[in-house]
């Protein structure tokens, strides 16, 4: 089957990234102090358990950042058409979970929907839970197999988890036994991870794990899918904002003067607007001008990806001005040292000064900020959705899981999974982001020695 | 001390005539007046006489910043930058889109806002400083580093999930308190939920920064002097770590006092309490600009003020800094 690639803004900024990461570590390998910090993190178990979790949840984002169009199926005489929805890598490898709806809510590992319908049975007219359509299909309508088919599809998952789980302590303790890595850390978060995705996974190939949602749609796939518009928000704003802060940053700190004053005016300005309120008014005139320029989008895909990258360039513009006014007092103090008065002695031209000397010794505020940000930008994007200023409505996020889920609290008995899921997902992505934030500022900080 | 007041509330002029002219920008150069009408009268099937309606009903249907067919000054404020941006200065925010005044929906709501907010400040510090203060004196120990991974998993959990849970363990479950609502101050049980919500969705951020700032304090000299002659520990950290240490905690908590009347927007909402926070959510769903750039106003006012008091707060705490800029 041929496809047509699609590369979304997002997508394409991602992929930057990645090239400026493998760029940064390049870069940062030949500088000694940049070095020692990232050889401290490696030592450290709680630091290399969080980046290998980290790691899975990039990879799963990244699955589904390669967007396509598949090709319709061929018409003679017409030149060949291809669908308007746009799917991922990530899609194609969980085809089943996407396709394969119920009607509505079924609870998790559920044969039944979770709502009575009326059945015609034989003329008579019952009200029952109805079977699902998927979610233990194979059993047909003998149910009694029901245990005995989910302890075999668990312990066939369990087997298989450890199976990888000897593959990778094999492979990873060749690998990194004589380097100076916790990888006793990183073998034990991946075999617990294949421990826990195995039977999921297996499960997942017959019933609807994490249940389905209101319109039948599976949590697991939804929870699996939010992950990489987490990353977005978390990773591109900050990219997005990291030249200006940067920038705007050690020029005010090292010319100072006017320059100084004015770029302070900014941030101060910018500052004091509550940020909540600044998205808020951003985001309902960026819906404006969509609303308004519908012709701009082909597919509603992407219409949807500008709307994120919308709210990751608010966002940036909101948090540049904490990381701004921190490298300004680093400069303000650099200037000062021995080194630069001597390069400036010299006759070094600023701008080589600001590159060469100022910019390399402050790279440990600007990590340390990244990796900060990262987990308070996630978060930040649930409450937004909540709000209706964060994502499109139609990207599958946290935030509109946990949106979805909240009007059905209400619900005689609780439908729990929708949350369930999202909590577990964000709370795992969120937490390793937050220990591999204390572990890195622990490495890099020079106050903590 | 008032020359530098007077100074500086001088200073906080051109921020605000910088916020306004952001905000003015966001709204009214982005897109324009027609654009919003579209939106507001649903994007297809508009007729043009419908736009101009709505315009001239909201007070849109002005030239942006002069007016060059009126007589004299009012080529300057028959505008919609004068009428709809400088106006604020005055603290005059005209009409929400229903109809209403805002300032007095504004002066209605601040006390609910405040209700809620205020109890969660004072609860919330001490509830961090408390708990910050139990890590440092069992510092180095597995207690202190288990009190440390509790805080950070408390950060890595959304505010939503504490308030869904809040309301669906205590309210649902245990139908201790109401699940949401509002009765005035009279009826405090309404209150406690959004307050116990709002201070653990805190504790854990809080308390860990609290915690960093206890313990770079705990290696001063004095405190060494302290122990050396012979205080118990307790009298040590509540003596003299806390009463230092608390300088940084309290300007840290003096920038958002102002901003307390602004509530908090996700507990409002979720509680149901009449506060401008839920204010605020309403007009963002209801897309009313007017309310929305109103409450940008405020907000901005507030935390310009918080800044103010943070500085004055400064030296009254802290007697070795004096206002020398």
């Amino acid at each position: 089957m041929s496809f047509q690639p699609v590369i979304l803004p997002t997508d394409a900024l991602l992929l930057l990234l990645l090239i400026a990461l493998a760029f940064g570590a390049w870069w940062g390998r030949r500088q000694e102090h940049l070095r020692v910090g990232w050889a401290k993190v490696a030592r450290r178990p709680t630091g290399m358990a969080a980046a290998t979790l980290l790691t899975v949840f990039v990879i799963i984002g990244m699955l589904d950042s390669l967007h396509y169009r598949p090709q319709l199926p061929p018409e003679p005489g017409k030149p060949p058409a291809y669908a308007v929805e746009v799917l991922s890598v990530l899609d194609t490898l969980l085809r089943p979970l996407k396709v394969d709806t119920e009607k509505t809510y079924s609870a998790p590992l559920a044969t039944h929907l979770y709502s009575k319908e009326t059945v015609d049975e034989g003329g008579r007219e019952l009200r029952e839970f109805p079977r699902l359509k998927y979610g233990g299909a194979r059993l047909g309508n003998d149910l009694a197999g029901y245990d005995r088919d989910i302890a075999s599809l668990a312990l066939e998952g369990l087997a298989g988890g450890l199976a990888a789980s000897l593959v990778f302590a094999v492979v990873l303790r060749r690998w990194l036994r004589h380097r100076q890595i916790a990888w006793r850390s990183i073998v034990a978060t991946l075999v617990v991870l294949s421990l826990l995705a195995g039977p999921v996974a297996m499960l997942a190939t017959g019933y609807h794990v994490f249940g389905t949602d209101k319109v039948g749609q599976d949590v697991l796939y939804l929870a699996l899918k939010s992950i990489r518009t987490g990353l977005v928000i978390g990773t591109l704003t900050t990219l997005i904002m990291l030249p200006a802060a940067v920038l705007l940053g050690i020029v005010a700190g090292y010319v100072g003067g006017w320059v100084d004053d004015v770029i302070q005016y900014l941030y101060t300005t910018l500052n004091s607007i509550p940020g909540v309120l600044l998205i808020a008014a951003a985001i309902l005139m960026m819906q404006v001008v969509i609303a308004n320029h519908a012709e701009w989008f082909t597919t509603s895909a992407e219409r949807a990806d500008a709307r994120l990258l919308a709210l990751c360039a608010i966002l940036g513009v909101t948090s540049w001005t904490g990381l701004c006014r921190l490298l300004r007092g680093e400069a303000l103090k650099l200037r000062e040292m021995d080194y630069v008065q001597a390069a400036r002695a010299f006759g070094v031209r600023p701008l080589t000064i600001m590159l060469r000397h100022l910019l390399p010794n402050v790279m440990h505020i600007v990590i340390i900020s990244i990796v900060m940000d990262f987990s308070s930008l996630v978060l930040a994007e649930a409450v937004l959705s909540y709000i209706n200023i964060g994502v499109d409505p139609n990207t599958i996020s946290f935030g509109t899981m946990i949106n979805a889920a909240r009007m059905e609290l209400a619900r005689e008995p609780v439908v729990w999974w929708s949350l369930a899921a999202a909590f577990c997902f964000m709370f795992a992505m969120v937490l390793a982001a937050n220990l591999f934030a204390d572990v890195v500022r622990d490495a890099f900080d020079p106050r903590m020695t | 001390m008032l020359a530098y007041i007077i100074r500086r509330l001088l200073y906080a002029i051109p921020i605000l005539v910088g916020v306004n002219f952001i905000t003015f920008a966001l709204f009214f150069v982005v897109n324009s007046p027609d654009d919003m009408a579209r939106m507001q009268l649903g994007v297809k099937r508009v007729t043009p006489e419908a736009i101009e309606r709505w315009k001239s009903d909201h007070g849109y249907d002005k030239p942006l910043f002069w007016n060059g067919k009126a007589a004299g000054a009012s080529k300057v404020t028959d505008t919609i930058f004068y009428t709809k941006s400088v106006r604020m200065f005055v603290f005059d925010f005209g009409r929400a889109d229903d109809g209403r005044d805002i300032a007095r929906e504004i002066k209605m709501r601040a006390g609910p806002s405040l209700a809620v907010a205020v109890p969660v400040l004072i609860l919330g510090l001490f509830a961090a400083i408390s708990f910050a203060l139990i890590l440092v004196y069992f510092r180095a120990t597995y207690l202190d580093a288990g009190g440390v991974v509790i805080c950070v998993a408390m950060m890595s959990i959304s505010s939503l999930f504490y308030i869904i849970g809040g309301q669906w363990l205590i309210s649902k479950l245990w139908h201790l308190v109401p699940i949401s609502g509002y009765g005035g101050l009279t009826e405090g049980r309404f209150l406690v939920l959004p307050v116990f919500v709002g201070v653990v969705a805190g504790v854990g951020a809080n308390s860990r920064w609290y915690r960093t700032i206890f313990l770079e304090e705990i290696t001063r000299d004095y405190v060494r002097t302290a122990r050396a002659k012979g205080l118990a520990e307790g009298a040590v950290l509540f003596r003299h770590v806390l009463r230092n240490a608390l300088i940084p905690v309290l300007t840290g908590v003096v920038v958002v006092i102002p901003t307390l009347f602004m509530g908090s927007l996700v507990i409002e909402s979720f509680f149901g309490i009449p506060g401008l926070g839920s204010y605020t959510i309403d007009a963002i769903n209801a897309q009313d600009f007017a309310v929305v750039r109103s409450m940008v106003f405020i907000g901005s006012v507030l935390y310009i003020v918080g800044l103010l008091l943070t500085d004055i707060s400064y030296t009254l705490a802290d007697p070795r800094i004096r206002f020398q800029r």
